[in-house]
C-alpha cells in the first residue's frame, strides 16, 4: 500500500518540491493556537488572585485585571469593543507567536504557490499520510489535496489573515483576555486551511464545523454581556440546519457512488448523470450547508448578529474567509452542480434574491458594522449567482476581491470605532461608538482610514479600475452570456424558462449593484463627511490608530486597488495594454474548466459591442448610485443617535430588516418554546416519563409486592396447602405428559 | 411383593399428608411429618430388596436427620407454647406479610 503510494506520488509534477510541507501550512497555526491558549490558562490559573472580585468575573485572568474587565463590562453596556487600562502580562509575547505563525504560514504558502506556477500541475497533488476511517467499503483517508483551487484560497486565508492578526495586535492589546483571542484566531485558520486542504469531504467537514465553533467562540469574546453570547449561540444554531444539509448531501453520494473524495467524485460523477433527480438532491442539500455557513436566505439571519464579536474577526471570519467556504464548497463541487442545471439556477435565484434583499436592508442601517455585514451578505450572494451560473471563475474571483476590499471595509471601521470608543473613553461618555449618527466628519481626524475606506468604497461599488469592478462585472457579465443557448437556459426552475430566469437574474444583479453603490456613500457620507457629531470635548480625542492598524489597511488598499489584475476580461486587455488576461481563469482551468464547459454548452460568445454595453451599464449605474446618495442625503442635518426621530412607514420596516428577526421569532423560537414546555415538558417529561413510565413502574412493583404479600398469610397450614396442592399438580403433570 | 409394598406405604404417606393438613395442633403435625418420614423409608427399604443396598444406607441417613430435625421442632413448639400458652397453628402466624 506504502509502495504503491509512492509510485502514484513519484509521478506528480510536484512531488519532491516544497509541496511536500503543505502539511506544515495547517500545523503553524495550530501551534499558535496551543501557545497562546496555554498563556490564556496559565495566566487564569496561576497568576494572583483576589477571591472578592474573582467571584463575579468567572473568566479573570488575575485580580490585577478584575478592574480592567469591569471596565470591559462597563463598556459593553455602550458598544462593542473595549479597551482596558491594564494589558495581559503575557500580551508582547502573544503578539510575536499569534501573527507570527499566520506570516510564517503565508511565506510557505507563497513558496508553495511558486512551485505549482513552476510546475504546471494538471491533477491534483494529494498527499495522503493516514486512513481515518476503514469502515467496510467506506474508505477516508487524512489526506490533503493541494490544487489550483485550494492554492488561491491558501493564499486567501493565510494572506489577509497575516494582516488581519497584525492589525489585531493593535486592536485588542488591551483587552484582558488578549492571549485567548489569539488562540482563538489561530485555531480559526488551523481549521479553515483544513477546510480547504481537505482531499476528501469529510476532512473539509471537521473544518467547516470547526470554523464554526472558532465563530461561535469569538462571537462570544466578550461574553459577560449576554446579547453577546446569544449572538454566538445563534450562529451556532443556525448553522447546525445547514450542516444537516450538507451531511445529508454526503450520506448521499456515498450511497450512490461510494466515494467521497474529490477526485473519486470527478472520476464518478458521470455515473450520476442518468440520475438527474438524484444529482439535483444531493446538490440542493448541499447548498442547504452552504446557505448557514455563508449566510444566504433563509439562513443568513445570524451574520448581522455575529457583529457583536470584535471588529478584526468580523472582517476576517465574518466577511474574507470563513462565509466564502459555502461559494468554496460549490466550486469544489463544480462538476456535481454542472449535472444539475435546476440546482445551478436554484443556487444563482437564492444569491440574487439575497444579494438584492439585504442591500436594501442596508440602506437604513445605522450601525457601521450592521451596513458592512449586510454588504456581506449581499456581495456573498454575488457569488453564488457566480457559481449558480456555472461561472465557477467569477465566483471565486469575487471571493478573492470581496476579501480583500470587504476585509479592508471592516478593518477601516474598525478603526474608526476605535477612535470613537478612546474618545468616548477619554471623556466618559456612554455613546454608541457604533452608530454613525454619532460620528461624522472623520476625515479630518483619521485621513488615512477616509482615503482607504473610499478605495475600498468604490471598488465594492464597481467603478474600474478597482478590484471589485472586474469581480462584479465578470459575474454579470457570465449571467447574461448563459442567458442563451447554455444548458441553464434551456432547462426550466419551477416552471419557469432558464433564459427568462438568468435575464431577471441578471437585472436583480444590476439593482443590487445600485444598491450597494447607494448605501456604501451613504455610510461614507453620514462616517466621514458633514460636521463631527461626536460632540467638542470627543473631537479632541479623535485620532488615527498606530501604524500596527494602518499598515495592514495601506496593503489592504494596495491589493483592493490592483486585486482586479488578477482576471482582466479579454475586452479591456485588448484595448489597453494592462497586462495578461484571464490570469485567474487559465490557473483554475484544471479544476474548474470542464463543469464550466458542460454549462456553457452551446451558448455563444457575447459580442463585443454588447459585452462593452453591459461593461458600460454596470459602471453608469455604480455612478449613478453614488451621486444618488451624494445628493440625496445631507450629512450636515443628521440628528445624533440620543436625537434621532424613529422611521415611519416602509423605511421603518427596512431599518428593522423587515421584522425577519421578529417573525422567525413568533414563527419558530416562540412555538418551540411553547411546544417545549407544554407538550415536551409538561405532557411528555412530567406526564409519560415521570408520571407512566417512573411512577408507573414503582407503583406496579407496589402491586406485586402487595399481591405477594397477601399470598404470606403466616399460616403454616395453609402453606402446606399449597405445598402439597403444587406437588401434587407437578406429579400430575408429569404423569399425564408421559 | 414390591407393588404392595410401595402401596402399603404410599397409604402411610397419605395419611401423614392429610394428617399434617387437617390438624391444627403442633405436636400431632409434627407426629404426622414422622408418619411421612416413615413411609419414606420404607419405600427406601422396598427399593433396597432390587436395588442394592444404597437405599438402606439412605435410610439411616434420614433416620439421623429426623431425630435431629425432632430434637431441633420440639423444642421449637415448647418454646412457642412458653411463650402463648397455646400450640394451636391458628394463632401463629407471626410471618404473615
Amino acid at each position: 500500500m506504502m509502495l504503491l503510494q509512492a509510485v502514484a506520488t513519484a509521478t506528480h509534477p510536484l512531488s519532491g518540491s516544497v509541496a511536500e510541507w503543505v502539511w506544515l501550512l495547517p500545523v503553524l497555526p495550530l501551534i499558535g493556537f496551543v501557545i497562546n491558549g496555554l498563556l490564556s490558562l496559565n495566566s487564569a490559573h496561576f497568576g494572583p488572585t483576589d477571591p472578592s472580585t474573582a467571584g463575579h468575573h468567572p473568566h479573570s485572568q488575575s485580580a490585577a485585571e478584575a478592574p480592567a474587565i469591569s471596565h470591559a463590562e462597563e463598556a459593553g453596556a455602550v458598544g462593542d469593543d473595549h479597551h482596558a487600562v491594564k494589558r495581559h502580562r503575557f500580551a508582547g509575547l502573544v503578539s510575536i507567536i499569534g501573527p507570527g505563525v499566520l506570516i510564517l504560514a503565508f511565506a510557505l504558502a507563497v513558496m508553495i504557490w511558486q512551485a505549482m506556477v513552476g510546475a504546471h500541475p494538471t491533477t491534483p497533488f494529494i498527499q495522503r499520510y493516514f486512513s481515518w476511517m476503514p469502515v467496510g467499503d467506506l474508505q477516508i483517508d487524512a489526506a490533503f489535496q493541494l490544487d489550483q483551487l485550494s492554492m488561491v484560497m491558501v493564499l486567501v486565508i493565510t494572506g489577509v489573515g497575516a494582516l488581519i492578526h497584525i492589525f489585531s495586535v493593535g486592536y485588542m492589546q488591551d483587552d484582558p483576555g488578549y492571549p485567548r483571542y489569539f488562540a482563538y484566531l489561530n485555531l480559526f485558520v488551523f481549521f479553515m486551511l483544513m477546510l480547504v486542504l481537505g482531499a476528501n469531504y469529510p476532512i473539509l467537514f471537521i473544518g467547516w464545523e470547526g470554523v464554526g465553533l472558532c465563530s461561535y467562540l469569538l462571537i462570544g469574546f466578550w461574553f459577560n454581556d449576554k446579547a453577546n453570547a446569544d449572538a454566538g449561540k445563534k450562529a451556532f444554531i443556525v448553522n447546525r440546519i445547514g450542516d444537516f444539509g450538507f451531511l445529508v448531501a454526503m450520506f448521499m453520494l456515498f450511497a450512490n457512488i461510494g466515494v467521497l473524495d474529490f477526485v473519486g467524485l470527478n472520476a464518478h460523477a458521470g455515473e450520476l448523470a442518468t440520475n438527474g433527480g438524484l444529482v439535483t438532491a444531493i446538490c440542493l442539500f448541499m447548498f442547504l450547508g452552504c446557505t448557514g455557513k455563508s449566510a444566504q436566505i433563509p439562513l443568513y439571519i445570524w451574520l448581522p448578529d455575529a457583529m457583536a464579536g470584535p471588529t478584526p474577526v468580523s472582517a476576517l471570519i465574518h466577511a474574507a474567509t470563513m462565509v466564502t467556504a459555502g461559494v468554496y464548497l460549490i466550486a469544489r463541487s463544480a462538476v456535481l452542480f454542472s449535472l444539475s442545471p435546476v440546482a445551478s439556477l436554484t443556487v444563482a435565484v437564492v444569491g440574487a434574491l439575497t444579494a438584492i434583499f439585504a442591500a436594501t436592508i442596508g440602506l437604513k442601517q445605522w450601525d457601521i458594522k450592521k451596513v458592512l455585514a449586510y454588504s456581506t451578505i449581499s456581495q456573498l450572494g454575488y457569488m453564488f449567482v457566480g457559481v449558480g451560473v456555472g461561472a465557477y471563475v467569477a465566483g471565486m474571483f469575487h471571493l478573492v476581491t470581496h476579501a480583500f476590499f470587504k476585509a479592508l471595509l471592516f478593518l477601516g471601521s474598525g478603526s474608526v470605532i476605535y477612535a470613537m470608543h478612546a474618545a468616548y473613553h477619554a471623556t466618559g461618555s456612554h455613546e454608541d461608538a457604533q452608530d454613525m449618527r454619532n460620528m461624522g466628519g472623520l476625515r479630518r481626524y483619521l485621513p488615512v482610514t477616509f482615503v482607504l475606506m473610499w478605495i475600498a468604497t468604490l471598488a465594492i461599488s464597481g467603478i474600474p479600475p478597482f478590484a471589485g469592478f472586474f469581480s462584479k462585472d465578470e459575474i454579470l457579465g457570465s449571467v447574461f452570456a448563459r442567458a442563451q443557448g447554455s444548458t441553464l437556459a434551456s432547462a426550466s426552475w419551477l416552471g419557469i424558462p432558464g433564459n427568462y430566469l438568468l435575464y431577471a437574474i441578471y437585472a436583480i444583479g444590476l439593482a443590487a449593484a445600485f444598491m450597494t453603490a447607494v448605501y456604501m456613500t451613504r455610510m461614507m457620507l453620514y462616517t466621514f463627511h458633514g460636521p463631527n457629531r461626536t460632540g467638542q470635548r470627543e473631537a479632541e480625542n479623535l485620532g488615527e490608530a498606530p501604524w500596527v492598524m494602518t499598515g495592514p489597511l495601506v496593503v489592504l488598499g494596495i491589493l483592493t486597488i490592483f486585486g482586479g489584475w488578477l482576471n482582466l476580461p479579454a475586452i479591456v486587455t485588448e484595448y489597453v495594454p494592462l497586462g495578461p488576461g484571464q490570469v485567474l481563469e487559465h490557473w483554475l482551468e484544471p479544476v474548474v474548466g470542464a463543469p464550466t464547459e458542460h454549462i456553457i454548452a452551446g451558448a455563444p460568445q457575447t459580442p463585443a459591442t454588447t459585452e462593452e454595453f453591459l461593461i458600460g451599464a454596470a459602471v453608469i449605474i455604480a455612478v449613478v448610485g453614488i451621486l444618488f446618495a451624494w445628493l440625496r442625503l445631507k450629512p450636515d442635518r443628521l440628528p445624533t443617535a440620543r436625537e434621532a426621530v424613529p422611521e415611519t412607514g416602509f423605511e421603518k420596516v427596512v431599518a428593522h430588516k423587515y421584522y425577519v428577526d421578529e417573525g422567525l421569532d413568533r414563527a419558530i423560537v416562540t412555538p418551540t418554546y411553547a411546544a417545549s414546555r407544554n407538550f415536551l415538558w409538561r405532557i411528555i417529561d412530567n406526564g409519560l416519563i415521570d408520571g407512566f413510565f417512573v411512577n408507573g413502574s414503582a407503583a406496579l412493583a407496589r402491586g406485586f409486592g402487595w399481591v405477594g404479600s397477601r399470598l404470606q398469610s403466616g399460616n403454616v397450614g395453609i402453606y402446606a396447602w399449597v405445598l402439597v396442592v403444587g406437588v401434587l399438580a407437578m406429579l400430575g403433570a408429569l404423569t399425564l405428559h408421559r | 411383593m414390591l407393588a404392595e409394598s410401595l402401596f402399603f406405604t404410599a397409604a402411610l404417606f397419605i395419611i401423614g399428608v392429610i394428617g399434617v393438613l387437617i390438624h391444627r395442633n403442633a405436636i400431632i403435625i409434627f407426629m404426622c411429618v414422622e408418619l411421612m418420614l416413615t413411609a419414606v423409608n420404607l419405600t427406601f427399604v422396598a427399593f433396597s430388596r432390587y436395588y442394592g443396598a444404597a437405599g438402606q444406607v439412605f435410610v439411616v441417613f434420614v433416620m439421623t436427620v429426623s431425630a435431629a430435625e425432632a430434637a431441633v421442632g420440639l423444642a421449637i413448639i415448647i418454646a412457642i407454647f412458653r411463650h402463648r400458652q397455646t400450640v394451636d397453628l391458628k394463632n401463629i402466624n407471626l410471618l404473615r406479610g
